[in-house]
C-alpha cells in the first residue's frame, strides 16, 4: 500500500483550492536498472476527487507525470467542514483513497 | 506463431483481471452503491496516452482538429526548467464552457503527459508537475463542452532531461 496522499483543501475568498501530494514512483517502462533491465511501467492511470460526494475533477495520468505527483486545482460551492474525498488507481491494479475536511 | 497467439491471449486476460481489480479496488474504496459515475470516469484512454503527436491525440479525444488559442495563461511554467525530471506546469483556460485541459510534452516518447476533466463549478485550471525529456513544446488542449477543441502552445528549454536513469 502506497503512502497516504497529503491533502490540503482551504477556503480562499469563494473558492475551495485544493492541494494534492501523492506517493507514487511514477515509473515510465523506458528506464533501465542496474543490470540493463527495463524497469516496469508503474504510475497512476486515473484520479478522482469528489466534495461531498460529487466529481469535482477526473484526470488521466500517463507516466510523464513526475515521480510523487503533485495537482493543484479549485472548485465553487464548498464551505469549512466539508469533506474532500481522492481516488488513484495505477496500471497495476494498485489504488489509494484519501480524505481531507476544507478548513 | 502459436507461441504469439497464446501469449497475446494471456496477456489479454491479465489485462482484463488487473483492470477489473483496480475498478473493484477503487469502488469498495469509496463506498459508492453503484458503478456508473466512478467508472465513466474512471476510463483510460490508451490510445491517446500512445500517441506521438499533437493530431493523434486530439483523434483519440474524438476531435478533427484543434485551433490556435491565446486565451490560456501558463501561471508558473517555467521558460527554463533546470530538472526535467519535475517541471511545474500550470494552466488556466478563458475559453467559455472548458470542459478538459490536456498537456502534452512534444518530444517525450509520448505526447500526452495528463488530461484533466473540469465538471461545472470548478475552475478550468490546473497545477502538476511532469517529466519533460528534452527542450521542446508544450501544448495546452483545450475541449469544450460543444466538442471543439483549442491548443495553446509554449516553449520549455530543460538543462538536465527527465526520462533517463
Amino acid at each position: 500500500m502506497a503512502d497516504p496522499m497529503r491533502i490540503r483543501a482551504s477556503m480562499q475568498g469563494d473558492k475551495v483550492l485544493v492541494r494534492v501530494l501523492m506517493s507514487h514512483e511514477m515509473e515510465t517502462g523506458q528506464r533501465k536498472d542496474e543490470s540493463g533491465k527495463i524497469v516496469p511501467a508503474h504510475f497512476i492511470q486515473n484520479v478522482t476527487v469528489t466534495h461531498n460526494g460529487k466529481t469535482v475533477l477526473s484526470a488521466e495520468w500517463g507516466p510523464a507525470v513526475s515521480k510523487n505527483p503533485f495537482l493543484q486545482f479549485q472548485f465553487a460551492g464548498g464551505k469549512v467542514g466539508d469533506k474532500i474525498q481522492i481516488i488513484w488507481t495505477d496500471n497495476k491494479g494498485g489504488t489509494r483513497t484519501d480524505e481531507a475536511v476544507v478548513n | 506463431m502459436e507461441e504469439v497467439v497464446h501469449f497475446d491471449r494471456r496477456r489479454r486476460e491479465f489485462l482484463k483481471t488487473a483492470g477489473t481489480t483496480a475498478a473493484f479496488g477503487a469502488l469498495a474504496a469509496a463506498n459508492l452503491a453503484w458503478p456508473g459515475t466512478a467508472l465513466a470516469q474512471g476510463a483510460w484512454n490508451a490510445k491517446a496516452f500512445s500517441s506521438k503527436s499533437l493530431s493523434d491525440v486530439v483523434k483519440a479525444y474524438g476531435g478533427a482538429g484543434a485551433e490556435p488559442t491565446n486565451d490560456v495563461s501558463w501561471g508558473s511554467t517555467p521558460e527554463i526548467a533546470e530538472n526535467g525530471a519535475v517541471v511545474p506546469i500550470s494552466v488556466t483556460s478563458r475559453i467559455p464552457n472548458t470542459e478538459s485541459i490536456s498537456i502534452l510534452i512534444e518530444k517525450n516518447p509520448n505526447a500526452l503527459a495528463a488530461r484533466f476533466q473540469f465538471p461545472q463549478g470548478t475552475d478550468p485550471t490546473v497545477s502538476t508537475r511532469v517529466k519533460i525529456n528534452q527542450s521542446s513544446n508544450v501544448h495546452a488542449l483545450i475541449k469544450t463542452a460543444n466538442g471543439k477543441f483549442y491548443v495553446a502552445t509554449r516553449e520549455v528549454k530543460v538543462t538536465i532531461g527527465g526520462c533517463g536513469g
